[in-house]
């Protein structure tokens, strides 16, 4: 019945599906008509979309932005964030929000290592709902939310998903750290109650984070840990571009003292 | 005598009793069904603690599943530590102070220059102590994760305003926490001496295990 037989035939078959177009896949190369005027197509460095429940990594130069884009209004981005260089230092989101003052990074935070760096500024937001709070969810929340939480089943994990992420780059378990999420937010309130600010919201929200040392990224597109909806998310569009390094007057690196001296522990590190 | 008053309501036999003097890191097993209590002997002390799964710790305490857990930014009696993995490491059975927390972190030479500026680059700190008490089990930086700090206060405020700010623990002031699992506890008896975590004076805790 097969016409599959030989290896002919096999091999038209697979050639065949070159080309195919669907939701939630990479450009290669990198195309895009909306980033901003001033960058060329040749700066261009990424544009997938990445799947409901889908995850993607990519090392970044420090210079370059990249841009999130929750596409249909349910995204939920967890992002880990490690120096490509020396992956032991990476994302520390307590640092990040207690150095700061802040529990709710939005436009002009940065997001900082445990090595006192900026790993990543916030030069635009949209959103406004993030959580540094409650992390990514695991195969246990899962579980208990959807019946089955493993990657090989249809209710993946962020936690999972940002394990494979990693390990695309030769990181393990004691790698994947606590994590920012990005489009579902949360409030604290008075008694340290948690609420989840979970949507769905307006299409099309966005994030673009300048890229302030040569990081990797990896981010993880599952429901939020508290979303206790019927499984619900939506494809996360991710582009980057080149761009120029931070300067000494730029606004963000010099709003408060504290961002000034990461910015100065960050640039001490290229300093070679 | 103040000994007696430090084991008031323990039960079972105390099988662990020590001083972590001021500033100085502290590692112990404390096997599942064990209760291990800490002693903020004069008040206002902050404890920074980790845990890690003794038989494969590469699984160890998350601040953030356990938040997401309890819906709950603050550590009270019958909050459930849990692991990266979602399992139960140690559930805090009783405390005399009325919240902990765990948001803030740990501090470091590194962010105490972005705090407080480079003059502090000297000082000790707790991801030192972290470092150098895992570091003899074969962990490292890979392992430091977001920490219990017991009997420090950090509230946010409606604009989101954060910050270690006064205590609300007092001279021997208790945290009891119940093994679920065997489990390695990492503490830096906190060094910090630029905020109030310590009450700007850092001192001695006292650890008791139980069984």
């Amino acid at each position: 019945m097969s016409v599959l037989a030989d290896p002919n035939a096999a091999r038209e078959h697979a050639r065949a599906m070159g080309g195919t177009i669907v939701e939630a896949m990479p450009t290669l190369p990198p195309r895009a008509e909306d980033v901003p005027a001033d960058v060329a197509p040749d700066d261009l460095l990424w544009e997938e979309t990445i799947a409901a429940g889908g995850y993607a990594s990519r090392t970044l130069a420090r210079g370059a932005r990249l841009r999130l884009i929750d596409v249909k209004g349910d995204a939920c981005a967890s992002l880990l964030i490690f120096n490509a260089a020396m992956p032991s230092e990476r994302l520390n989101i307590a640092d990040t929000v207690k150095v700061q003052w802040d529990a709710y990074p939005s436009t002009g935070s940065v997001l900082l290592s445990d090595m006192g760096r900026v790993l990543a500024s916030i030069e635009q937001d949209s959103a406004a709902t993030h959580d540094a709070f409650c992390g990514p969810s695991n195969e246990a929340s899962n579980r208990h939310h959807y019946g089955d939480g493993r990657n090989s089943g249809v209710y993946p994990n962020a936690r999972d998903r940002l394990l494979l992420a990693a390990a695309k780059h030769g990181l393990g378990r004691r790698d994947v750290h606590p994590s920012i999420n990005l489009f579902k937010g949360v409030r604290i309130g008075a008694d340290g109650g948690v609420t989840a600010e979970l949507g769905p919201f307006a299409p099309g929200r966005s994030l673009v984070l300048r890229v302030e040392m040569d990081v990797i990224v990896a981010i993880a597109n599952c429901p939020h840990v508290l979303d206790t909806r019927p499984w619900s998310i939506t494809p996360l569009r991710v582009t980057a571009w080149r761009g120029p390094v931070t300067t000494a007057d730029d606004p963000i690196r010099t709003a408060t003292p504290e961002r000034l001296r990461a910015f100065l522990n960050t640039e001490d590190l290229y300093r070679r | 005598m103040d000994q007696d008053t430090h084991l008031a309501g323990l039960n079972g036999q105390v099988i662990h009793d020590e001083i972590v003097l001021a500033r100085a890191p502290w590692m112990h097993q404390v096997k599942a069904g064990e209760t291990l209590r800490i002693v903020d002997l004069e008040g206002n002390q902050a404890v920074d603690f980790l845990l890690y799964a003794a038989g494969d710790d590469a699984e160890r305490y998350s601040a953030q599943d356990t938040i997401a857990a309890q819906a709950n930014i603050f550590l009270r009696t019958g909050s459930v530590l849990l692991s990266n993995e979602g399992r139960q490491m140690m559930t805090i059975t009783a405390t005399s102070v009325e919240y902990h927390d765990t948001i803030g972190g740990a501090c470091s030479c590194e962010s105490n220059s972005l705090r407080y500026g480079h003059h502090t680059k000297a000082q000790h700190s707790c991801v030192d102590n972290f470092l150098e008490a895992n570091l003899r089990e074969g962990r490292g930086k890979r392992d430091m994760v977001s920490n219990v700090n017991f009997f420090m206060n950090v509230p946010v405020e409606p604009d989101g305003a954060l910050g270690i700010v006064d205590g609300i623990s007092a001279p021997g002031l208790t945290v009891d926490l119940r093994a679920e699992m065997d489990v390695t506890v990492v503490v830096s008896n906190c060094p910090q001496i630029n905020n109030p975590c310590n009450g700007f004076n850092p001192t001695p805790v006292r650890m008791i295990v139980t069984a």
